[in-house]
């Protein structure tokens, strides 16, 4: 989303209107319904767009901010929360790792404000590094996790989370699925809650996690947790839906929509809370069946909990437990547990698909950094955002990746090991180092670990579709705010050898890098150029390729960049190489490469 | 099943990221819920800006439950790219499903990574021909082509748009609306045209392969590429460890070996190209490519 539309705050849609929206467009529509005043997020699939969204809503309702990571937004709620306000933070699932520690004691302290925290799963792993299930992460912290189905109810559940929140006393989970997060279905709207703030509750007892007082906080949590699982079996989140037959289905989220898909007429527990569980509610419904199934994605969650309760629950016998569900998935659970018949595959057409992996942008400013790694033959700590693109031919550079901001101490364990013979570089981009990598970059610096650390800066957050951070020099809102210098900062952590370079100029480029790889200690290179797409897209004159010249070596190929692909021309048995000028933004690498100076800027018309 | 009056529509419209397919399903996802029907569309764009491939299920009726497409229950297959219509093709109804693409190839970087003499881009090689063959209704058209010839080749989502008009039961008008409000001011005038003109092209029969596509993908098998065998030979006492040949290799097969000299470390990934004797400062390689000669038959 662009400046410019995300200034444009329109008047928020009146209520009562039906829209189509996706479920982090209605997730952001429940918070500023709910009356919050304070929302804090850090990017990632498939969460990004809640933030960005909650962001269209008049900054008199709502402050809306990016945060360094996902603990910090965690931590700026519970500071809103604290402050007596509604306060709200969305995350992807594996941001919920790094905010976990916050979490955990915040749900010993319980809330003032109302908080509510959304969760967005990524079954199939469309878009992350594991498809870890935030549901267990409710069941740790002894938290509510509502589940909703589709856009009407992530309106509605993440709304009513609010008031849950401030009735139990307990941060409140809504987690989304990258289904449920990217679908868009007809939202009926309401109405902006009118929430005058609460006064600070100066209650040290409560407030403050010293041992004596977590100690008389955890029996809290635990009665808390009793309280809810009595209202929840009356509660409209869950609710019977009965029907023809002897065997009941209790599901929830997303599979709710595959289970009346493939039996629209079996009766069926749908459940909008998964943790904690209705007890009595789910008795009842067992008692009034004879065979129980449950279908819910990833982890056997209410399973498992069944299966305590005595309840002779199945469900992973015939449902994977990873993976993205499918109405065809959940056709075949039930085909295999004999409620369905089995589908028929008859496929008529045998043929493999072309593989088409994604690549890095033509122009992209990554793409020469890892040429130039390769070149140096480094073993090479990766770290996570586009640059993860450069594990594959033909850049093939990195050698891990783990989580945000591994890979600088990954280098220093690689570096401590002492078995490795080739030159240990660790690559972070901007928005990963402003995340998590400064932590890590002090730990090299503290125990003299000999690596060089490559920062990839390309002004933006760029995997998740373009989101500003510190080192943009602008917030969610697009105001101006002062710009982290990356130079100045990595200097004053003490490290001696810190050079700068623009990767548009390879030679330069690799010079510096083997310069820092040379430096015994930590040495820092930071590349500096701008993403070509955003926050704005850059499209400069582009080059094209003489076809008299080039002598089919396809050595520029190397960069894989999309605008460079073969000509119907051919040179001793290998097609020559075409620029196309709609794709190409006129970087000039593939030129800097070309050892027969084929590649120039298309020329003028005289 | 297919025929219960109630039954929700399915349409599956892909393509690659940058294409429009969002444009081309927020279009249709409009429509149907203007017209009162249940809507759900639902795509997944992680990687869509990448050059990845995008879908976009779009499913409308009375009630809709599923957010996604039962495979083998897509009533109508849009491609916006050629070789992403085939990957979802099976996806289609066998008996009454309904196959709509522009015969535009975008190549990935990919296709062309084999430097082998001969080779040809790893793109999909199927032909209109057979695939509409075996399809119930079909269209391959030059959408791309057509919206150029318009004035603008990015219309050709809106071309595509017009041909979907003509297998779906919403009025024109309908469609040109929701269209113009859809599309920049500035380019209503072009879209409408584009609409109609894809419109105006599907209402010419059931199957129909436009003549620019027709035999498409097969444009130069014909061409011959005597193989060679090729012969690498380092003179190692010239050459001094330069290192130029091992960083400008296109197929990296090439590394200094303990002596900090230049070797062929990878003779099977050499493709003859003859670089690394051209740039060494010491004409310290000589490549020989000789053609291998076909037995007479
Ligand atoms: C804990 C965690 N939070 C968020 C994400 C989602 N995510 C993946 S890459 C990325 C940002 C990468 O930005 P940057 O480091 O600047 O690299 P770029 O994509 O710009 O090259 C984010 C937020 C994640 N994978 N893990
Ligand atoms: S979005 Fe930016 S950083 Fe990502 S691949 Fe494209 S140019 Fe590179
Ligand atoms: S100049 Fe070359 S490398 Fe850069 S975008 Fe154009 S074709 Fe790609």
């Amino acid at each position: 989303m662009s400046h410019a539309q995300r200034q444009e705050t329109a008047e928020p849609t009146a209520a009562g209107a039906a829209r189509p929206m996706t479920g982090n467009e209605a997730i952001a529509r429940g918070v500023w319904e709910a009356g919050c005043k304070v929302a804090a997020a850090y990017p990632g699939t498939p969460s990004t767009e809640i933030m960005e969204n909650v962001a269209g809503y008049p900054a008199e309702d709502i402050h809306a901010q990016w945060s360094t990571n996902e603990k910090t937004a965690m931590d700026v709620a519970i500071g809103a929360s604290f402050a007596g306000v509604r306060a709200f933070t969305a995350m992807k699932h594996v941001g919920m790792n790094v905010a976990a520690d916050a979490l955990m004691s915040f749900s010993y302290i319980g809330v003032n404000g109302g908080l509510v925290i959304a969760v967005c799963d990524d079954p199939g792993i469309h878009s992350s590094q594991n498809e870890q299930d935030s549901r267990i992460y409710a069941r740790f912290a002894q938290v509510p996790v509502l589940e909703p189905s589709d856009g009407q109810e992530a309106l509605e559940f993440t709304r009513a989370a609010f008031a849950l929140s401030e009735k139990y006393d307990t941060p409140v989970f809504v987690r989304s699925t990258t289904r449920l997060s990217h679908t868009r279905s007809a939202v009926v709207l309401g109405a902006r809650e009118d929430q005058t703030g609460r006064a600070f509750h100066d209650l040290p007892a409560k407030n403050v996690m010293i041992p004596a007082h977590a100690r008389r906080q955890h029996g809290v949590v635990l009665e808390r947790e009793r309280r809810l699982t009595e209202m929840l079996s009356d509660s409209p989140f869950n609710r019977v839906e009965p029907g023809q037959g002897k065997v009941g289905i209790i599901t929830s989220g997303i599979p709710y929509t595959y289970v009346k898909e493939c039996l629209p007429d079996a009766p069926v527990l749908k459940l909008g809370v998964t943790w904690p569980l209705p007890d009595r509610l789910i008795r009842d419904f067992a008692a009034s069946v004879d065979r129980v199934i449950v279908v819910e994605e990833l982890e056997p969650l209410i399973e498992d909990a069944l299966k305590a309760m005595g309840i002779a629950a199945e469900g992973k016998a015939y449902f994977p437990r990873e993976g993205e569900f499918s109405p065809e998935i959940v056709h075949d659970g039930f085909a295999n547990a004999g409620l369905m018949d089995p589908r028929s595959n008859a496929a008529p057409f045998e043929f493999a698909p072309m593989v088409r992996p994604p690549v890095l942008c033509a122009g992209c400013p990554h793409t020469s950094c890892f040429m130039a790694l390769r070149a140096l033959d480094a073993r090479v700590a990766g770290d996570i955002g586009c640059y993860t693109l450069a594990v594959v031919e033909p850049l093939k550079s990195i050698d891990t990746c783990v989580a945000m901001g591994s890979s600088i101490a990954n280098a220093v364990g690689m570096a401590k090991a002492g078995t490795e013979t080739k030159p240990i570089v660790a690559t972070i981009g901007d928005s990963t180092f402003l995340h998590s990598g400064i932590p890590p970059l002090i730990d090299a610096v503290y125990n003299n670990a000999d690596i060089t650390v490559f920062i990839l800066d390309n002004h933006i957050t760029a995997m998740t579709g373009g989101q500003d951070h510190p080192g943009t020099g602008r917030t969610l809102r697009g105001e101006p705010s002062p710009r982290v210098d990356f130079f100045e900062l990595v200097k004053s952590l003490g490290v001696k050898h810190v050079h700068k370079v623009d990767s548009y100029d390879i030679a330069t480029m690799q010079q510096q890098l083997r310069e820092a790889v040379a430096h015994k200690g930590v040495s820092v290179v930071i590349s500096d150029r701008p993403c070509v797409l955003d926050p704005v897209k850059i499209k400069g004159p582009a080059m094209e390729v003489a076809q008299e010249s080039c002598i089919a070596c396809q050595a520029c190929m190397n960069l894989g960049c999309p605008a460079l692909t073969w000509s119907e021309e051919w040179h001793e048995g290998r097609h020559k190489v075409q620029i196309d000028p709609d794709a190409c933004i006129g970087c000039s690498l593939c030129a800097q490469l070309c050892t027969s100076h084929a590649i120039k800027p298309i020329a003028e018309p005289a | 099943m297919a025929d219960k009056p109630n039954a929700t529509k399915n349409v599956l419209i892909v393509g690659v990221g940058g294409q429009g397919v969002i444009m081309v399903s927020k279009v249709l996802a409009q429509l149907c819920q203007a017209d009162g029907h249940d809507v759900k569309q639902s795509e997944v764009h992680g990687m869509a800006k990448r050059g990845g491939g995008v879908f976009s299920h779009v499913r409308f009726g009375p009630k809709v439950w599923s957010p996604t497409i039962p495979e083998g229950e897509v009533d109508i297959l849009v491609a916006l790219e050629w070789a992403e219509g085939l990957r979802w093709i099976k996806h289609l109804k066998p008996d009454t499903g309904t196959f709509i693409a522009d015969c535009q190839k975008i190549v990935p970087p990919f296709a062309c990574r084999n430097r082998k003499r001969g080779a040809e881009p790893a793109y999909a090689p199927q032909t209109p021909e057979e695939i509409i063959d075996q399809v119930h209704a079909g269209y391959v058209m030059d959408a791309t082509g057509m919206a150029a010839n318009l004035g603008n080749a990015k219309a050709s989502n809106t071309v595509l748009l017009g041909a979907l008009s003509t297998v779906l039961e919403f009025p024109e008008d309908a469609w040109q609306d929701i269209i113009a409000g859809t599309v920049p001011p500035k380019s209503v005038e072009i879209n409408a045209r584009a609409f109609a003109e894809g419109r105006a092209w599907a209402q010419g029969g059931e199957k129909r392969i436009d003549v620019t596509a027709s035999g498409l993908h097969k444009a130069h098998s014909e061409v011959h590429h005597p193989q060679v065998d090729t012969v690498v030979e380092i003179t190692a006492e010239w050459c001094k460890g330069c290192d130029i040949c091992v960083k400008m290799c296109p197929e990296r097969c090439l590394r200094l070996n303990g002596q900090l000299k230049a070797e062929l470390a990878l003779p099977d990934l050499c493709t003859g190209c003859q670089l690394c004797s051209w740039l060494c400062p010491d004409m310290a390689i000589k490549v020989t490519n000789t053609p291998i000669t076909e037995p007479a038959e």
